[in-house]
């Protein structure tokens, strides 16, 4: 039998959310500054896997070669515990904001470049066929057809990382990376409703962030493909590694 | 006595590190040969007893609830909010958030990882069971198979492959999730991790993550054997 908790202290757990909110609405100034760390480590960390994964994914797509490693990337980077690419990033590169933002590219590429070369390879072939027909080059080809047919499974890619990174980045401050991590992992300091209002955040923040993609992402659609957007939500058990 | 008395002031002996730990080099292989049965090995079968523990015990809860809704229909809707809604919360905080209920236990550390392994399991296994055609349940019952029979010989071998995908996701990530868990107790491949920070030793740092990153690799790949194994008929239909 270990220690018994006090009395009252699973009682006083239960008020631990209005005490949370209570601390984000005192300590906003805080929390708006490690939320602006968070989004500019979130967003740089995006950007960069953006970069470098959609001309990768879609074209690989586009010449329907390389599926392996497409595929297989994927279920590698979903291994990756992150806590050890971070920790591992910061033996090579040092403490701070760009290890931290290079670790998290590591995850994030992976999701990204996965989806964008299943959606462009599995775009429908009489509809290639038909551009092709109609006299369009590769590249009209690409942008024209693969690209606006492939893009809500490109958004799943995209928004599957987006959710993953914005929780992961909380990881980055036992890494120096800042964010809203150095609230959650320093109780000492701002108590457990501290770390439970920047929890409530890191969500809030993931939520947000899936939300305005969702938004882009209708923008993007052609009308004519609209209809199905829906169906092709981004599906939890394929994948992420939740921290 | 007297020979160990001349020798002067006792100096504890901490064991002197090289020029390559004092350094705080990349890679330092003695210090790996030194620490490694005090360190590291311990620190790697805590990891995998913390994770075997949650993926066990979640795959079982899983598997009983799933199979419960897909016979009975019961508890579906509640099992996946309370899983969804444990899934959103982050790790750090849910790990902090159970120390008041529970201590600064193992027990708290699994509380977690079976939490975040239910969605996911609970989902596959759940999904799984229910993609038998309905031909093929058409058949079963044509032969006289009870509705036992069925979902233990028709429907559940038919799952195997959604179960498996499953346990490969939960298990990779309750590896990672592990790695967190050294915020609560001094156990599993994060403590080193934790400590090496602190420190920004180097080499600690890499082969402690190194051996996380592997262990999930490892894991990953013997699951897909596993299910290999276990489905033979995806491979017929294939080269068929």
């Amino acid at each position: 039998m270990g220690p018994r908790p006090e009395d009252g202290v699973i009682a006083a757990d239960l008020g631990v959310f209005s005490d949370a909110l209570q601390f984000v609405v005192d300590e906003r100034t805080l929390i708006l500054e490690k939320t602006w760390e968070h989004v500019q480590l979130s967003g740089a960390a995006i950007g960069i896997a953006l970069l470098v994964a959609l001309p990768v994914g879609a074209w690989l797509g586009h010449v329907h070669r390389g599926s392996f490693v497409a595929i297989n990337l994927a279920n590698v980077g979903r291994a990756l515990p992150s806590l050890a690419v971070i920790a591992i990033g910061l033996a090579f590169l040092g403490i701070g904001f760009a290890n931290v933002t290079l670790a998290l590219v590591v995850l994030a590429v992976p999701p990204i470049l996965t989806n964008a070369y299943v959606a462009v390879d599995g775009v429908e072939p009489d509809a290639v066929e038909a551009a092709r027909g109609m006299g369009m080059t590769k590249g009209q080809i690409l942008r024209r057809v693969e690209l606006p047919m492939a893009l809500p499974l490109i958004f799943a890619g995209i928004r599957t990382a987006v959710v993953f990174v914005v929780a992961t980045a909380t990881i980055a401050a036992v890494a120096g990376g800042g964010g809203l991590g150095d609230i959650i992992v320093n109780r000492a300091a701002y108590g457990l409703e501290g770390v439970v209002g920047a929890a409530i955040c890191v969500s809030l923040l993931a939520l947000a962030a899936d939300f305005v993609l969702g938004l882009v992402q209708r923008l993007l659609t052609p009308a004519g493909l609209r209809a199905g957007v829906h169906a092709l939500e981004p599906d939890v058990t394929t994948g992420v590694t939740r921290l | 006595m007297s020979a160990f008395v001349a020798q002067g002031p006792v100096i504890p002996d901490f064991g002197e590190g090289s020029d390559c730990v004092t350094e705080n080099r990349l890679f330092c292989p003695d210090w790996v040969r030194d620490n490694w049965s005090d360190v590291i090995q311990p620190a790697l079968i805590e990891h995998v007893k913390l994770v075997f523990i949650a993926v066990a015990i979640g795959f079982v809860l899983a598997f009983v609830l799933a199979v419960l809704a897909h016979r009975f229909g019961l508890l579906e809707g509640p099992v996946t909010v309370f899983s969804a809604v444990v899934y959103t919360i982050p790790s750090l905080a849910l790990f902090q958030l159970l120390v008041p209920v529970t201590g600064l236990t193992v027990t708290t550390v699994e509380v977690a990882l079976v939490g975040y392994t239910l969605l996911i399991l609970f989902r596959n296994n759940l999904e799984g069971l229910r993609s038998a055609p309905p031909d093929v349940l058409e058949a079963a019952r044509g032969m006289g198979y009870t509705r036992a029979q069925t979902l233990w010989r028709v429907e559940l071998p038919l799952a195997v492959p959604a179960i498996i995908a499953g346990l490969r996701v939960a298990i990779v990530s309750t590896i990672a999730l592990a790695t967190v868990a050294a915020l609560v107790i001094p156990q599993g491949l994060g403590y080193p991790i934790f400590l090496a920070l602190r420190e920004a030793f180097k080499t600690e740092i890499i082969v402690a993550g190194g051996l996380a990153i592997a262990m999930a690799l490892v894991a990953d790949g013997l699951l897909v054997l596993l299910q290999r194994a276990l489905t033979p008929w995806a491979r017929a239909r294939r080269t068929a």
